[in-house]
């Protein structure tokens, strides 16, 4: 039995359908972790979800990360225990500094909202061990604030220790310039850690977890988290 | 003493602002022709307790650093006037 934890901050918004998802995606227990406690509640993993936390106000995700629950998570995640992020969460984490790198302004300006496709790029992590390197998942982003951004050396240092998990293709799974739809560093969608238990993407899984709703590409994602618990 | 901190953010030289390239593009069509190099920040203003301006500085620098900059994207500049 595996229980997993989802971090509501003031302004989470994706945070029910994450609970709904994970529900789907094999995960026999699912709690909803509010940000002022401190207790991360026996969870096996614990997800930030996405939104607005705080209103995103001076950055996304600047004070999300001094939430109280955020001291837990931080040693949670120290003790080699898996922490994901999506969307908000994912910037919560590089803000924590318990992922490399930045998320800036898109490179258009403009709040993007629509399927992108994905290809694996490191396949032994949590959420890409179960699925295929040459098939290509349709997982929509819903960001203003999505360009990965990193150091020259920092990113040297990802690509060294095959730290990205997803980049953005082409249907055809094509990594090109024109597939990037933030202007993200080296079409980056998704990274980890050099540990590989902390886990950072932009897509939003949740939102294609039930073929009720047209797609499920994202149970791939998540039932491979949760195989990978065992 | 109290103290009023300026600080002001930037974001570094090598990254591409896009908000500041559309209030370029914006003066230009106002006919300001001649401006380039838009680059927005944000100045936050606080006031600050502390026993010696050398203090209050080394205090506003930390949370600066800690919470009001994101060091990987941006500059600090802090300024400060007795209130």
């Amino acid at each position: 039995m595996k229980k997993a934890g989802v971090v509501v901050f003031p302004g989470s918004n994706c945070d029910q359908d994450l609970v709904e998802a994970l529900s789907r995606s094999g995960f026999e227990k699912v709690a909803k972790l509010w940000h002022k406690q401190s207790d991360l509640e026996d969870c096996d993993i614990v997800f930030l979800p996405g939104g607005f936390s705080y209103g995103d106000y001076l950055r996304s995700g600047a004070i999300a990360r001094f939430s109280p629950i955020m001291k837990e998570v931080k040693a949670f995640g120290e003790r080699g225990n898996f922490v994901v992020g999506i969307c908000n969460g994912f910037q919560i984490l590089t803000e924590a500094n318990m992922l490399p790198g930045a998320l800036l302004r898109n490179k258009d300006r403009l709040f993007i909202c629509d399927y992108t496709n994905l290809v694996v790029q490191n396949p032994k992590t949590p959420i890409t061990n179960s699925l295929k390197s040459d098939q290509v998942y349709s997982i929509p982003i819903a960001h203003g604030e999505g360009r990965f951004f990193a150091k020259e050396k920092e990113m040297d240092e990802i690509i060294e220790g095959n730290q990205i998990l997803f980049k953005y293709a082409t249907a055809d799974g094509l990594t090109t310039s024109d597939a990037n739809p933030n202007g993200s560093l080296e079409n980056i969608a998704g990274i980890c850690n050099r540990g590989g238990n902390i886990l950072g993407m932009m897509p939003h899984p949740e939102r294609v977890s039930d073929p009720r709703l047209g797609r499920a590409d994202g149970k791939a994602l998540l039932s491979s988290i949760r195989t990978f618990l065992d | 003493m109290i103290f009023k901190a300026n600080v002001t953010v930037m974001p570094q030289p090598e990254i591409l602002d896009p908000q500041g390239k559309a209030v370029e593009q914006a003066l230009h069509q106002i006919g300001i022709g001649s401006a380039q190099n838009v680059r927005i920040g944000k100045r936050i203003e606080f006031l600050i307790e502390a026993d010696s301006e050398k203090l209050a500085f080394d205090k506003v620098t930390e949370a600066s650093k800690g919470l009001l900059a994101n060091v990987i994207m941006e500059n600090f500049k802090v300024e400060l006037e007795l209130n």
